[in-house]
């Protein structure tokens, strides 16, 4: 080879290993990875102690079947909260390709409403805000309902107004929506407050449900948020499988340029997609301000999470979304519960080997595919 | 005006603002120097971090912030003496920052090994999650700071009491800033540099031509991680504290915005965006009907300068430049895409 064609560089290159070598490699990674996600479920399952060092509150599932089940529940239940606000983002970045930064605004925003206009239609409240038996069911839908639409159209004004003409500059379509989420999260302080409060159940949902399972009784509200969680994912999976709206949203996914060529309008399709979107951030927002609480900050927790979820999920797929809710709802709830009881606060830690393990796996996550 | 007068401008300007930096102490008040100018120096340095990374790999990091601050907050752990949260470890301050420097490191490898097969609004996703997940370890796990955070950092006796002379922690950040932009000048021209600005333009390419694209990914990540780990040390020294709002989403898109207004693709850009970035910060809350809704102020600026001129104010000044000289595709050529450029298509 002539040494003026010969790249820099070239001679000092690593011998590459031989297909065996590689093969080997491969297996021990996996093996590896395997046990590293067996022994947390053995701990769990048969290990974890209630005396000594590394005492956990439970024990193992083995000595206390009952707050095991009551953790799968938790877990299972806050991961259809998680799946509900983290479709919406998954649903708009699959067909447009954009990263909504200001989802947890968005999120903050819609429980915002609807907590003004409950207590509006409760009356007073009080310092403590209101109690569940003040609220009966119209209390809470007409304000989830209209905290949902009204998100639904401020993600509509962003998108007609700020994305529609930057459509294919993904990063400064994702710096506007940072520029709209600080300014929004600004906004919501100086308006709302910086204490934390909350959206009333109603007093029908209040209450505790038996399970029969290993003598839980569970509260009915989680319950509730799975059961819309459920829904919604129905909702969605028939909207995008047998509609025709959901038919042109799939290939618009797949072949944005082929779908307008056909003769398709493809910016109405993007609006329909935005507003869906932004409508399921709101409805997060009601559902986690009723069930956990409002406040400065939580917007971008909320952003966390979804921005995990899609991540170990596979980003646009919304089966990646569920499996994706799943994992991070089972790893969060297990690893506060099952954690040794001078250690709990290191179950954060979990959240990023989550993303870790996933990412050195499947860095297109779970269900990812290439664009 | 010629392509050459432009470069000639540029350079009078540039030893023009090194001379008013270096005399500033001079004229303006004590205030202006250990509040303002410190701090624009080593929000400049992380962002120049940013920036390197944005302009020369093609990866927009979020992550920078949490690397800044896992160097701040390891630096307190081992150099306080009890009397606070953390490890108290009180260590010399100059091995502190050496362990605090290798620590932020090794995370930004870590970090860097885990996203380097991502690029664009991918790899931002990515980082964004890293710097919460920072932040959130920090506020949760007490052993090394809690929510309250780790107050009493001291700086090495060389500096000595920052409130008193604030000048030499000042002259120390100048230089350390000099030398970062001078290194990273450097850095972009060798081989090294121009592989990863390749990989940058087209990933695909280099890595049919052999070089591995992820490699050169990685070490660019924990390279940038070290740039903005010495900024980190910068800060708890010049703070004498650091607690997890200090690393918080807030903090993440400040020193975005910082990059984004001063211009993500020219390393000068950092530290002029960090510099608009403080006076705004410090006297936007004079203004009555501003008062504390500073954010309000910076994300509408921040949205104003995302629309009009993605290339930030270093954009702005070059299309001055090449209005004059009559040149007309200037700085947008430089632009990444998807910032200003759209992204081919097949």
């Amino acid at each position: 080879m002539d040494a003026a064609l010969r790249r820099p560089g070239t001679r000092r290159r690593r011998r590459s290993l031989t297909a065996a070598q590689r093969h080997t490699l491969r297996i021990t990674a996996w093996v590896m990875l395997a046990v590293l996600a067996v022994l947390p479920v053995l701990w769990v399952l048969f290990f974890a102690p209630t005396t000594g060092r590394f005492a956990t509150s439970f024990g193992s599932a083995v000595h206390d079947p009952k707050d095991f089940v009551i953790t799968v529940l938790n877990g299972v239940t806050a991961a259809g909260l998680y799946f509900v606000v983290a479709s919406g983002f998954t649903l708009i970045f699959g067909l447009m390709r954009v990263v909504n930064m200001a989802h947890g605004a968005f999120f903050l925003l819609g429980g915002y409403i609807a907590l003004k206009l409950q207590r509006g239609m409760v009356g007073g409240g009080g310092s403590f805000g209101l109690t569940s038996d003040q609220v009966n069911l119209t209390h809470w839908i007409v304000p989830a309902l209209a905290g949902t639409a009204l998100v639904a159209a401020a993600g509509l004004v962003m998108q007609q107004l700020l994305l529609r003409w930057t459509q294919g500059q993904d990063l400064r379509q994702a710096l506007i929506t940072i520029a709209i989420s600080i300014i929004l999260a600004d906004q919501m302080l100086a308006h709302f407050g910086g204490i934390a409060e909350d959206v009333s159940w109603p007093r029908n949902f209040d209450t505790f449900t038996n399970t029969h399972v290993a003598g839980v009784v569970y509260t009915t509200t989680r319950l509730i948020i799975l059961g819309i969680a459920v829904g919604i994912g129905l909702f969605l999976w028939l909207w995008l499988k047998r509609t025709r709206t959901g038919m042109v949203i799939r290939a618009g996914v797949d072949d944005r340029a082929m779908v307008s060529a056909l003769g398709i309008n493809i910016q109405l399709t993007f609006a329909i997609a935005f507003v869906a979107g932004s409508a399921l951030a709101g409805l997060g927002g009601v559902i986690g301000g009723s069930f956990a609480s409002l406040a400065p900050g939580v917007d971008a927790n909320w952003l966390l999470y979804s921005l995990v979820v899609v991540i170990i999920g596979g980003m646009g797929s919304l089966g990646g979304a569920a499996i994706g809710a799943l994992l991070l709802g089972l790893t969060t709830n297990f690893s506060a519960a099952y954690l040794p009881e001078n250690y709990t606060y290191y179950s954060i830690i979990f959240t990023f080997v989550l993303v870790a393990v996933v990412l050195a796996v499947r860095p297109l996550g779970i269900f990812g595919r290439p664009a | 005006m010629s392509w050459r007068n432009i470069v000639t401008v540029d350079r009078i300007v540039a030893f023009v603002a090194l001379a008013l930096a270096v005399t500033a102490p001079l004229y303006v008040s004590t205030y202006w120097v250990g509040q303002l100018l410190t701090q624009m120096l080593f929000l400049g340095i992380a962002a120049a971090s940013l920036i390197f990374l944005s302009a020369y790999g093609g990866m927009v990091s979020l992550a920078q912030i949490s690397i800044y601050g896992i160097a701040g907050f390891v630096v307190g752990n081992a150099t306080t003496n009890g009397n606070t949260k953390g490890l108290n470890l009180g260590w010399n301050p100059w091995w502190g920052v050496l362990l605090g420097i290798a620590i932020a490191v090794g995370s930004a490898l870590v970090f860097g090994a885990l996203a380097n097969r991502s690029v664009g609004i991918y790899f931002l996703m990515i980082t964004l999650t890293y710097s919460v997940i920072a932040n959130l370890c920090f506020g949760q796990i007490t052993d090394v700071s809690g929510f309250g955070g780790i107050s009493g950092i001291p700086a090495p006796r060389a500096i000595g009491n920052v409130d008193a002379q604030p000048n030499r922690l000042y002259y120390i950040s100048l230089a350390i800033a000099l030398l970062i932009y001078a290194l990273l000048r450097y850095l972009v021209r060798t081989p090294f540099g121009l592989t990863l600005q390749g990989v940058r333009d087209d990933p695909v390419r280099m890595a049919s031509l052999g070089y591995n694209v992820p490699l050169h990914r990685t070490i660019a990540f924990a390279f940038a991680g070290f740039i903005a780990a010495i900024g980190g040390v910068l800060f708890v020294w010049w703070n004498g504290h650091i607690d997890p709002a200090s690393i918080d989403l807030g903090a993440t898109i400040d020193l975005l915005v910082i990059a984004v207004v001063g211009g993500l693709y020219r390393l000068e850009g950092a530290w002029v965006g960090a510099l608009f970035f403080v006076i705004i910060n410090n006297y936007s809350q004079r203004i009555s009907f501003i008062g504390p809704r500073f954010h309000t102020l910076i994300g509408a600026i921040f949205l104003v300068i995302v629309l009009v001129s993605p290339g930030g104010l270093m954009g702005l000044w070059e299309r001055v430049l090449s209005i004059f000289s009559g040149r007309r595709r200037g700085p947008l050529d430089r632009t990444p895409v998807g910032l200003g450029q759209v992204e081919p298509t097949v």
